[in-house]
Formats: structure tokens, sequence, C-alpha cells
């Protein structure tokens, strides 16, 4: 008996009206993987920085800039003393080595479900839309991009990049392959489900804020 | 889900006499439109991009084998597993048995369109499974135990005072009328539900062939919470969905949000790989793809080859002017207005959905706006006529019109019952001008009046009017 995978297979080949195909088309669309065609990217001649910003904030996403990577926790504690959270953080591995409050409780494993704040490095940002790019890895796990009500997201400016396709570029540049999850986060969780109202926090985060580090 | 595409005039009428469903849908309508409009004018790029993704999607047609195996290849060297599924019922096997498998008792799920065609939830839930639905809509709606009306806003139809019921009834008391406390409220029941999922289903928007991924958007972040909590993932998605590379997948990325939301981009685009690493925080322990086949090799073959670009963004409803008045349960199953009328007739047959193509006047606005340039009004007219020639047309529908083809292929005669008519008309209109009446179409003049031609056909006009000039 065939496979589904044979049968379906089969068809598609069926449906082209040919046999499998020979091997010199295959090593041109394997070419084409290992090379991505260039498509059509939207231009603009804004400043990378400024044009990240203003995307971000127009989608409700707030942003801080730092002189420098000691400053990164002052200005999470200005941030959370502004919405009065509760002195306490899930700190992506990436940040550990900063100078954190004494008096603040973090600890640097996945965001657990009574976590209301994190804070994160982001591997790099995209300028087109205003995005942040972050990898799941233990420096900065996948779940505190979701659970939390406040995303605090940790950006150097030197890793804001123009296009999609340059920060896929940084990414194929790694060691390591793919991470298991690339997160690509505009703002902070939104819904329009009712009567098309946009309401902000749906399931995830309620805020999002960017650090900046020049 | 049961198909009910056959009771597509009955529902219509009801739906048009739907006093919530029709204030839900004038505050649905212009929204998209008009948010639609203003992306659009602000990427010039924008027809060319559609043009290229196109042409992108055909090519991916032609070597779909290809790009598929190395999908397949991708997954596994990332530690994933890939499933075969001809149809909906073997689809609905394989996640029972890999649910069946981890043990699992509650499973969580992002919004799924292919989910919705295999009719998985009611099997799960047969199985003895708690379902979750987490996007907002969808879990509005399967409180009210429906199906979705919108492939993107799957409640779309359904007004704030209705979801204030279904809440009270679901969570209980206080009733909550405000939409942040209702957000608020589906935000807190669903909260432990993701925790404790054993199974975390979701769509997936792309499948990436370079890297073996799955890729989703969403705007409120509970496809990311189910498929990182959950123990085990299994992504369900059409064999079409393949793309080659991260870059391809960016061009279509970038006409999806602009034309189903009208956003320059989704709050959330989330590219997967695999299960959890061991060194990893979070994540699943087990990664599985459902590649489903069910009709769609069979439209690769044939004129519908078309339909397969689909990129499932609701553009082509929302500008739909029989969709906007009547909303997308009237069709039937799963799949809406134009892409739906295409869509359903193809993969449940012919005969099931009888009306959905010929519920359509034909006015070209959804091919307009459809980012990949499908043009669904010709495939409509071509169902139409597949119709026919399988004698799925009502008789007396197939008689009328071969009586026009008779006449039309014959101009003489044509012209000579023209003139009879126009003369006829204008004797029965009398000095009003107009037909209140009409034996035969009583139909059409129950709702208003015929106006009544003047005597002469226009080609005797203008054979004059030239002939003085
Ligand atoms: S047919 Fe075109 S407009 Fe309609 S959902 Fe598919 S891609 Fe969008």
């Amino acid at each position: 008996m065939s496979t589904a995978r044979e049968d379906i297979l089969d068809a598609v080949r069926r449906a082209a009206g040919r046999e499998p195909l020979d091997s010199a088309t295959r090593a041109t669309l394997d070419a084409r993987i290992a090379k991505p065609v260039r498509h059509l990217r939207p231009a603009f001649d804004e400043d990378l920085i400024a044009r990240f910003i203003r995307k971000l904030e127009s989608r409700s996403g707030t942003v801080a800039r730092v002189a420098g990577r000691a400053q990164i926790p002052a200005a999470v504690e200005t941030f959370r003393s502004a919405h009065s959270l509760a002195p306490r953080a899930a700190v992506g591995a990436g940040l550990k080595d900063l100078d954190w409050p004494a008096d603040w409780i973090i600890h640097h494993q996945r965001a657990g479900i009574e976590e209301t704040l994190s804070v994160s490095p982001a591997f790099a940002a995209i300028a087109e839309t205003g995005t942040l790019m972050l990898l799941a890895s233990p420096e900065s796990p996948t779940t505190h991009n979701f659970v939390p009500d406040n995303q605090v997201v940790v950006l150097e400016t030197a890793r804001i990049l123009r296009h999609f396709e340059d920060a896929w570029a940084a990414l194929r540049e790694r060691t390591g392959g793919m991470p298991r999850a690339v997160n690509l986060v505009s703002g902070p969780s939104r819904t329009a489900d009712i009567e098309q109202t946009i309401q902000l926090g749906a399931h995830g985060p309620r805020r999002l804020h960017v650090v900046l580090v020049d | 889900m049961d198909i009910r595409s056959h009771e597509f005039q009955p529902r219509a009428v009801a739906a048009l006499h739907d006093t919530s469903l029709q204030q839900a849908m004038d505050k649905a309508r212009d929204g998209f439109v008009a948010k639609r409009a203003v992306q659009v004018a602000e990427l010039s790029e924008f027809e060319a991009l559609r043009e290229a993704a196109k042409t992108l999607k055909d090519h991916v047609l032609d070597h779909l084998d290809h790009y598929l195996e190395r999908y397949e290849a991708a997954v596994v060297a990332a530690g994933g597993q890939v499933h075969w599924a001809r149809d909906d019922a073997e689809a609905r096997r394989i996640i029972l048995d890999i649910c069946k498998r981890v043990d699992a008792r509650t499973v969580t799920k992002g919004k799924s369109m292919v989910s919705e065609e295999i009719g998985l939830n009611t099997a799960l839930i047969d199985a003895g499974l708690t379902v979750v639905e987490t996007d907002l809509g969808e879990y509005i709606i399967q409180l009210a135990g429906e199906a979705p009306s919108h492939i993107i806003a799957p409640a779309v139809h359904k007004t704030r005072e209705q979801v204030s019921d279904l809440f009270e009834k679901a969570h209980g008391g206080p009733r909550l009328t405000e939409i942040a406390d209702l957000v608020d409220a589906a935000r807190l029941a669903l909260r432990e539900r993701y925790f404790q999922a054993d199974v975390g289903i979701t769509g997936g928007n792309f499948l990436i062939a370079e890297t073996g991924s799955s890729l989703i958007v969403t705007n409120e972040g509970n496809g990311d919470l189910t498929q990182t909590l959950a123990r085990v993932h299994i992504v369900t998605a059409g064999i079409e969905r393949v793309v080659p590379t991260l870059d391809d997948a960016t061009l279509f990325l970038r006409l999806l949000a602009r034309s189903a939301t009208g956003q320059e981009t989704e709050t959330y685009t989330t590219i997967s790989t695999g299960p959890k690493p061991a060194d990893d925080l979070d994540g699943p322990e087990e990664y599985h793809v459902v590649l489903v086949d069910n009709g769609r090799s069979r439209m690769l073959a044939g004129p519908f080859r078309e339909m397969l670009r689909c990129i499932r963004c609701g553009a082509c409803m929302n500008h739909c002017p029989v969709y906007g008045a009547i909303g997308g349960h009237a069709y039937g199953w799963v799949y809406p207005g134009p892409m739906g009328s295409v869509l359903t007739p193809l993969i449940k047959g012919l005969d099931a959905a009888y009306d959905l193509p010929n519920a359509c006047t034909l006015n070209g606005r959804c091919a307009s706006v459809c980012p990949v340039k499908i043009p669904l009004p010709d495939l409509l007219r071509r169902l139409r006529h597949e119709q026919f020639k399988q004698s799925i047309t009502p008789r007396r529908k197939r008689y009328a019109l071969g009586a026009w083809r008779l006449l039309a292929t014959r101009p003489k005669l044509y012209h000579a019952l023209e003139r009879l008519a126009a003369r006829a008309l204008a004797a029965i209109g009398g000095h009003a001008g107009r037909i209140r009446r009409l034996p035969g179409a009583r139909g059409w003049t129950e709702a208003r009046d015929l106006p009544a031609p003047q005597g002469r056909t226009f080609l005797e006009r203008w054979q004059t009017e030239r002939g003085q000039s």
C-alpha cells in the first residue's frame, strides 16, 4: 500500500504533467534556496533609528534611550516605578551581568504564570516596520515575550537593520543554526475581535517598552 | 464541520433579517476597507509586490513536490516530525493518535482555518479531550457553539451585547459591557489553560523550506502562548503553504497584514523550528507538522489552480457586497465570501455548494484587491460553467440558459424578438413608464418596479440616429 506521502507527491507531479524533477532542475531550485532571490523592498531614506522609534510608537510601544549598558537597570527601574510594578522581574540571562537594584527579586528562568515584568535582550530590530527580533535561548526565553503583563526589551542601536531581509542575513551568519523560535514583536499584544475596537493586552503583554542602548 | 451550503438561500434571507448581524456587519465593513486603503496608499511598491507575489507563488506551485521534500527534510533535521494527510479524515486520525500517545487531556488552539476545514474540534471532543480556542474571536464563537464567519475575524458577526451575554453565561456575573473588561475576562479565563495544555495546535501561514520552520502571525499573542507552553506543538497546514526561503515569506508578509487587517505588520510574527533544545528554558518537547492535501493536489491539476495562491487574508470578503450584506454563516461551510465560493465547491463537491458560485454579481472588487491576483470572478464563472456541463444547474435554469444560447447565437432572430419585447413592455408600462408586476418575474417586481423601455431597441435608435448624422 502506498503511503499518504507518496500519494500526495505523485498527485502533485501528475498535476504538473511530469515525473519527479531531473537532477539539473533540482540543483537549480536548491541553489535558489541556498542563495535567496532578492525581492523588491520598500524604499525609504529616513534614519534607521528614528524610523524604528516612530513605527514602534505608532503601535503603542514606548522607547527610552540610554548612553550605555550600565544605564539599563536604572531605565528599567524608571519604567517599573512609573507603572507601580512590584520590584520583581524575569531577566534574560543575557543581561545577568548588569548591576540590578539590590532590593529586586530577579531570576533568569522562564516566565511563570504570576510573572508581571520581564527584561530580555533583542538580537536585532527592523527599521522598516519598527519590529524587534528576539531569539529563543537561555539568554532570552520565549515566555518572557508573551507571559508577563509588562515586557521590556533591551536593544543596541547598532542592531537596528533596514529590512527584514537584512535580519535574515544576520540570522544565517550566526553559528548554531535556527533558534527554536524567532519572535518578531512590533508592539504590545492587541485585539480588535469585539466590534473592531482595538484593545491592548489581549493575551500577551499590555505594555512593551524598549531600552535603546547607544 | 458539516457542510450546509445547500441551505444558502434560506440562510441568506434569514441573515438579511437578523438585526444583530446587520449591526455587526455595518461596523466591520467600512473599517476593514478604509484601513486597507490607507496602508496601500502608503506603500508605493504595493502593486509591484502583488505582481511579484503572484509570480513567486506560481513558481512554488510548479515545483511543489520538490519544495515539500526540501521542507520535510529540514523539519526532520531540526528534530521535528512531518505527517502527510490525503484528506480530512486522515488528518484527524494523525492528530488524535498524537494526542493519545502523549496522554493529552487539554488541547489549546491558535486560530487555524485548516483545523476548521478538517473538522478537528468535534473529533477531539468526541475523543474526550478538552478543547480550548484561544484567539478571542474563536473563543467567542466556541462559547456560542458557532463556526467562524470570517477567516481572520471569526466573530465579526457578533455585537458587543452578544459577547456580554455569552461571557456572563460562561464566566458568571457580574455582566460586563465594556470592551476592555470583556477582553480582560477572556484573558483571565484562558491564562491557566495555556499552562495546563498538553497539546497546542496552531496553523501555519507559511512553511519555510530553507529552515524547516512554520510561521504564524497574530495580534493577540495567543498563538505563541499556545505553541510555547504546551508539551507538544502540532502545526496544521495545507500543502500549498510552503515557500522556499525566509526572503520569499517576507514578500507575502508585506502584503498579508496590509490586505487583511489594514496594518503594516501584525504585532507578532513567529518562526518556529523544531522542539525545545536541551539548554532552552521553554518550548514544546515535540514538534509536529500535519501537511493536509484535502483536494489541493486535485485543484493543482485543473483550471482552478490559481486558487492555490490564496494566502487567506480575507480582503476579498471584506470588499464583497454579497458577503457584506449576509455575513459568513450563510455560505454554510468554513470558507465564506468570494474565496469560499470557489473553494467550497472544489473541496466539498460542485453539487454540495450549488448556490455559492451563483451568489455573485461579478462586480470584480475581490479580484482587484486580492494580494496574489487571483481572478476570483473568472473562477466563479468557470464553476457555473462546470455546473452546467455536469447538469447540476437546476433544469429550469438549464433550459433558460439553453434557450438564451440559441437566441444569442442567431442575431437576426434575437433582434426581431428584442423589437417585439421592447414594444410589448412599453405597452405594459403605459404612461407611467414603469412595470409594477411582470408575469414570470414576480420575485424581481415584488420589491421594485421595472422601468419600461420606450418602445424601440437600442439598435434601432442607433441605426436611425447614425443615419441622420
Ligand atoms: S482569495 Fe485573495 S483576497 Fe481572498 S483571501 Fe485569498 S489571498 Fe486574500
